[in-house]
């Protein structure tokens, strides 16, 4: 079944970024400089939080717009990166309704989420969850 | 040594000058481990003696620590600076996203040196600070204000911190605070009216990096330890239900909740102040700092009617903790949570230590009952136990000024004293106003006795109520004994810049763990001399501008109100000063 990360309820979201390290310390780091995931203020703390997710778009925006084709549609929704073919336009970080492309300013690569659901057992508040897609979305 | 070396690097920023620059300083964090004990050793060099504390030459240092964006709770930065509340070592400790933001930005500490001559805010970054013209920012009546005009203006959402003063700060209230993101402050000591005297008016810090490990498994592993003790263990649970503000009936129950100027120790309101009562009727929001799975921060959501225009509300979203509750609530004798909650919203808004500023209003309350102040003084107001409205009156009056008494009022309940009289009932120790615990003399001393005259410094109340379950007695040595050991372990917690309320799942082993996943290779014994030094170090400091423990005045009210742990006198106090000082 193909996997897809899921917001469940932004308001239970206290903001503490354990989800931003999960998935930097998947790749064996810590810091939040390769985060695929974003959390920040909704304009303010007071007001609560914004959960930047990839929700894995069955018709991908960030991928049509890609002049080099790295980042190819996954069946059932969402993308995949082939690093090697991306020449870091940024078209897909631009064309992303949702900002959830994040960059990485040294390699000047996109940062894509890989529907690995890591970030979600660090979640302490059930904000986020891995989710299957739904069987009716998939083609 | 540290695997990753950016913590090593120190950006010195120069207010007079303008001007910003990297520099090496690998042996403080080899020495110091970070936070607490790189900060004492960078103070020292820094700070003159007998440097005007508002002046340009009294530096504003800034250090976080090796386990920062590594590992859970690691979350607080420390602060240090000369006081201008005691004239002597201030040091203050603040989440939020501060840590994280400074160490993402490549930073292990900053040093703010010299002063602006026009209002100016910072932006720190990866490339160094940049000085942004804070004219029109000055002046303006909300702290809140400032973090929206400063988010809207600043890269970096989401990985940024904005500390920023009120008009408290500005107008060099000496309680004054530095506020970062809304709900978290650098609390005690004067910190914001460091940043008034220099013209800070805020400091924005953003970065966003990976920090390396030596052994990526290792790291997980550790990681994962101290990320579900803080989660499933027992350990944080009180601070994760209903917030530090639990203490606040156990304490009345005890008799140990300050009230009304520490006239009892038992407050009838406290069950309407109560973390449960605030949770039932006001709790609106948790949030947590920054890599801290536990969320202590509790947001009480308040409505209120603008009173001449039916059907126009507006809804605050207020912090609360357990010293705000006690400070502005049963210290005030205010036991009514609309009137409660406004009163700490006002300190955020101008911009104050909450506790200083409730210890001030409530010496003033007693003062002005005494006849040692007048309506006059008090611009006309009647500052009453119980009565809010007067107390967010007077708030106003402590920035504005407006008497020669509200001077005094701004410069601590000591200094105030000192002018007035009513020394025997203000609540300050060491020139620091007295946290939400009468559990007994140890407490006390503790607040005496400890580097920042903090509770959380040694821990003193913990000490009372322990022994109080056991039916044990301690003799004055004793109790300095166990104070001291603490307060020596709680130097390497903070040098870390762990969080103290997760000292309970940052055991020495942990610490150990944690420390070589991070690269830094300790021993037991090697943590322990760290510790003890840098307490030693802030003690030289303390006594290089003229702290003299023995002369520490002793409020007698602390005597006089029967505490929890029965009657104690001035003497077990003044032995158990003596021997923590002989001892260290």
């Amino acid at each position: 079944m193909v996997k897809r990360l899921s917001v469940i309820d932004t308001e239970r979201c206290v903001g503490c970024q354990s989800c931003m390290f999960a998935c930097v310390r998947r790749t064996g780091h810590g810091g939040l400089g390769g985060a695929c995931i974003g959390v920040r203020s909704a304009g303010g703390i007071r007001r609560g939080f914004l959960v930047v997710v990839c929700r894995a778009c069955a018709d991908p925006p960030c991928s049509k717009v890609c002049p080099v084709d790295a980042l190819p549609a996954r069946p059932g929704g969402g993308v995949r990166l082939k690093s090697e073919l991306c020449i870091g336009c940024g078209n897909c970080a631009r064309a992303c309704p949702f900002g959830a492309i994040f960059w990485d300013d040294a390699a000047d690569k996109p940062l894509v989420c890989v529907y690995c659901g890591y970030c979600a057992d660090y979640c302490p508040y059930q904000v986020i969850a891995l989710e299957d897609v739904a069987p009716e979305v998939i083609p | 040594m540290n695997a990753d070396g950016t913590l090593h690097r120190v950006l010195y920023i120069d207010l007079t000058r303008r001007r910003s620059e990297v520099r090496e300083r690998p042996e403080l964090f080899r020495d110091g481990l970070g936070g607490t004990g790189a900060a004492i050793r960078l103070l020292d060099e820094e700070c003159p003696a007998g440097a005007d504390p508002l002046g340009p030459d009294n530096p504003i240092i800034m250090a976080v620590g090796p386990l920062v964006g590594l590992f859970p709770l690691a979350s607080k930065t420390v602060a240090m600076f000369k006081s201008p509340l005691t004239g002597n070592l201030g040091e203050s400790h603040a989440g939020g996203r501060s840590a994280v933001a400074i160490r993402s930005a490549g930073y292990g500490a900053l040093v703010i040196r010299g002063a602006s001559a026009t209002p100016v805010y910072l932006s720190v970054d990866a490339h160094g600070a940049r000085f942004r013209d804070a004219s029109a920012l000055w002046g303006m009546r909300s702290s809140a204000t400032v973090g929206t005009v400063i988010r809207s203006r600043e890269a970096g959402a989401g990985v940024r911190s904005i500390m920023r003063i009120g008009r408290a700060g500005e107008q060099m209230v000496r309680f004054a605070c530095v506020i970062t993101e809304t709900y978290r402050h650098f609390g005690r000591l004067g910190l914001g009216a460091v940043f008034g005297a220099k013209k800070l008016k805020a400091l924005v810090v953003s970065g966003r990096r990976d920090i390396p490990v030596p052994d990526r498994k290792a790291y997980r592993d550790a990681y994962d330890a101290v990320y579900h003790a803080a989660v499933d263990s027992p350990l944080m649970k009180k601070y994760h239900d209903l917030g530090t503000a639990i203490n606040v009936l156990p304490l009345h129950a005890a008799g140990a909740l300050p009230t009304r100027n520490l006239q009892s120790g038992q407050f009838e309101g406290a069950e309407a102040i109560s973390a449960e009562a605030l949770a039932s009727g006001y709790l609106g929001r948790r949030v947590a700092c920054t890599h801290c799975p536990v969320a202590c921060v509790h947001l009480a959501m308040l409505r209120l009617p603008y009173p001449h225009d039916p059907y126009f509300y507006k809804t605050l979203m207020i912090g609360y903790d357990h010293e705000p509750v006690y400070a502005m609530g049963s210290l005030l004798g205010v036991g009514e949570p609309a009137g409660l909650l406004r009163l700490l919203d006002a300190a955020e808004i101008h911009g104050f230590d909450v506790m200083s500023a409730g210890v001030a209003l409530a010496w003033a309350t007693e003062a002005l009952a005494r006849g040692l102040i007048t309506l006059a003084d008090t611009d006309g107001l009647a500052l009453a136990f119980g009565d809010a409205e007067t107390y967010l009156a007077a708030l106003s009056r402590i920035v504005s000024q407006p008497t020669d008494f509200y001077r005094a009022l701004a410069r601590g309940t000591a200094h105030a004293a000192a002018v007035y009289g009513g020394a025997d009932f203000a609540l300050a120790f060491g020139g620091n106003e007295m946290p939400g615990y009468h559990t007994g003399p140890i407490g006390h001393l503790g607040y005496l006795v400890g580097a920042r005259h903090s509770h959380l410094d040694n821990a003193g109340y913990s000490v009372d109520q322990k022994i109080a379950a056991k039916g044990e007695h301690l003799t004055p040595e004793q109790a300095a004994e166990t104070l001291l050991e603490e307060e020596r372990w709680r130097q390497v917690l903070t040098s870390l810049v762990i969080c103290l309320f997760a000292r309970g799942v940052y055991d020495l082993a942990t610490v150990i763990r944690t420390l070589a996943a991070a690269g830094v290779e300790t021993t037991a014994d090697a943590l322990a001399a760290t510790g003890a030094e840098t307490l030693r170090r802030k003690f030289a400091f303390k006594r290089r501008e003229g702290f003299d423990a023995a002369a520490m005045p002793i409020p007698r009210r602390i005597v006089e109100t029967p505490s929890p742990a029965g009657p104690f006198d001035e003497e077990y106090i003044r032995r158990g000063i003596a021997h923590y000082m002989a001892r260290l």
